[in-house]
């Protein structure tokens, strides 16, 4: 049976508790795109600069779980300054962590995903699965938007 | 209160199951009820020896299966004291009564600039319908708040039913426990020359009901939160309403005559009925209604009562001032549905610590989003009880909270 230790490690609870990139950004030039999970009724706004295909500054908001906000903070710090390719790389990479097979199917390639790997636990919990991955979710229909 | 629950917990199986190695504490019958031995044996019994489709076949166990089925209809029309079985109608559950209402009735009797008068209270089951329906029709849709104490704020009642043709709202909260005062409401509106439709999810599982004393016109319910099974709900209404209706869905079943110019419905309640019904289910809610028969929905109601009373007494002592527990603090104006916060901690993170002590709550928005803005939150945690649970439930309840505590504390 897989413990609470999996799910909640420290570093994990570190950015629940003390989020990085936390706030607004003035839109425009700034995009802002929100998700919800009808689930458990969690929010998350994402807010996203971009200049020359590059995540230039990045805010995350919302109300939700440790899981769905410590992963937003860990995904801001992620994915600021990265270039949209590599952007897309992070998330599949990170959704590939999560067991979800995106684009037919190809394997995602591999990409150092920081302190993102802390959360290679939450998979053992299905349920999560979702918390993690909804900011990940909102942040891509903002830099499609 | 332990005396019921002693006596009952030996009759549903699942309870005797264990979780990660520890003894099950369900603490989630507001979602959904475990079912008793005598639920399972009656839709085991009638697969075995009865399955036949029903009021069709002229052979002997379709003639059975029929029977039954009409048997079920009696014990539910008995249970809600409803004058005449032909007022019972067999849907999915409550949800899809609260459907067949705003479909038949609302498209049959609302028109542009009628009013609907809701509460901040409800489930989403009696919120969207109606949500659907002021779209199509163009009418307007109000809403009674909530008061401090989670409570109906009624002081504008009289105002708020002006033009009002449906009065639609929960007889039990299913976050805050809340019972309103159903009667005063229904006696308001009829005044009014309004409808009243009850959404009983809630209530009728836990308080003895008599749709006569309620004073409602509609009663919406469903099965499986009455210890009977998924898939099985009871719309009861008073038979001229639903003698005036036009057909809900239909196909088979809901006939009286078909031809290639049109078709002639058929009698209550069996004009509701398209197609095949759940036999088994109507089975098993006809057996889940006998057993909470034998026990008494008086009695239901005292230890309900009692155990709530318990555990907001023993809850608070305990946890001080991190734990927010929402609704009534009176037990007797409330059932056994405790929506909680603890500190800053999230529903989810709650549930999934309790989950590791083997003690089941539900986390979300309780499918009531409108209910979570007016409480100023996205999620609560909830517990809630049935028959089944006593002190020592609420009593591992209180002692996994603190783990909470231990685990996202302040550090």
């Amino acid at each position: 049976m897989p413990g609470l230790e999996d799910l909640y490690r420290e570093i994990v609870l570190d950015h629940y508790r003390n989020p990085r990139n936390r706030g607004e950004l003035p839109c425009p030039p700034a995009r802002r795109a929100e998700g919800f999970n009808p689930l458990c009724g969690d929010e998350v706004v994402v807010y996203t600069d971009l200049a020359d295909g590059m995540v230039r500054d990045v805010r995350f908001g919302g109300q939700g779980c440790s899981i769905s906000q410590s992963t937003a903070s860990m995904m801001s710090v992620a994915v600021k300054g990265r270039s949209l390719e590599e952007v897309e790389k992070l998330e599949r990479s990170f959704k590939a962590m999560m067991s979800i097979v995106t684009d037919g199917g190809e394997v995602a390639p591999p990409a150092d995903l920081g302190d993102l790997e802390a959360l290679r636990g939450v998979v053992k919990f299905p349920v999560r699965i979702k918390c993690a991955t909804l900011c990940w979710n909102t942040l891509t229909e903002s830099l499609r938007s | 209160m332990s005396d019921l629950a002693a006596a009952t917990k030996a009759d549903f199986p699942l309870l005797s199951r264990d979780v990660y190695g520890k003894p099950i504490v369900y603490l989630d019958s507001a979602a959904t009820s475990q079912k008793p031995q005598a639920v399972l044996d009656a839709m085991d019994g009638y697969y075995r020896t009865v399955n036949a489709n029903v009021h069709r076949g002229a052979y002997h166990i379709a003639d059975i299966a029929t029977q039954a089925m009409e048997e079920a209809r009696a014990k539910l029309q008995h249970f809600v004291g409803a004058a005449s079985p032909r007022e019972i109608i067999f849907c999915r559950n409550a949800t899809e009564a609260v459907n067949l209402v705003a479909h038949s009735w609302g498209r049959t009797n609302l028109r542009e600039g009628d009013a609907v008068l809701l509460t901040h209270m409800e489930h989403h089951a009696n919120i969207v319908p109606w949500h659907m329906l002021a779209a199509e029709l163009d009418i307007e849709l109000r809403w009674l708040p909530l008061d401090n104490d989670g409570r109906l704020d009624l002081r504008n009642l009289d105002r708020l039913l002006d033009g009002v043709r449906l009065v639609a709202f929960s007889a039990m909260s299913n976050v805050l426990g809340t019972i309103p005062p159903i009667r005063r409401i229904a006696d308001a509106a009829h005044e009014r020359g309004a409808v009243v439709l009850l959404d009983g999810a809630q209530y009728v599982p836990h308080v003895p009901t008599d749709v006569t004393e309620l004073g409602c016109d509609f009663l919406a319910f469903s099965g499986h939160k009455m210890c009977g099974p998924t898939g099985i709900g009871v719309l009861w209404g008073r038979e001229e309403l639903l003698e005036a209706m036009p057909p809900f869905m239909g196909g088979g079943e809901m006939i009286l005559n078909v031809t290639t110019e049109g078709f002639l419905p058929n009698e209550l309640p069996w004009k509701f009925e398209a197609g095949t019904p759940a036999i088994a289910e109507v089975v098993g809610l006809g057996a889940a209604v006998d057993y909470l028969s034998g026990i008494g929905m008086e009695a239901v109601r005292r230890h309900d009562t009692s155990l709530t009373a318990y555990a907001l007494r023993t809850l608070t002592e305990r946890h001080g001032e991190r734990l927010t527990i929402h609704g009534p603090a009176e037990p007797a104006a409330r059932g056994g549905v405790l929506s909680f916060e603890y500190g800053d901690v999230h529903a989810h993170d709650i549930s999934q610590v309790l989950d590791e002590w083997a003690v089941c709550v539900r986390a979300g928005h309780h499918c009531a989003k409108p209910l979570m803005r007016c409480l100023g939150v996205v999620a609560t945690a909830r517990a809630s009880v049935y028959i089944y649970n006593d002190t020592s439930d609420i009593d591992e309840l209180s002692e996994a909270l603190d783990r909470v505590g231990d685990l996202f504390g302040p550090q």
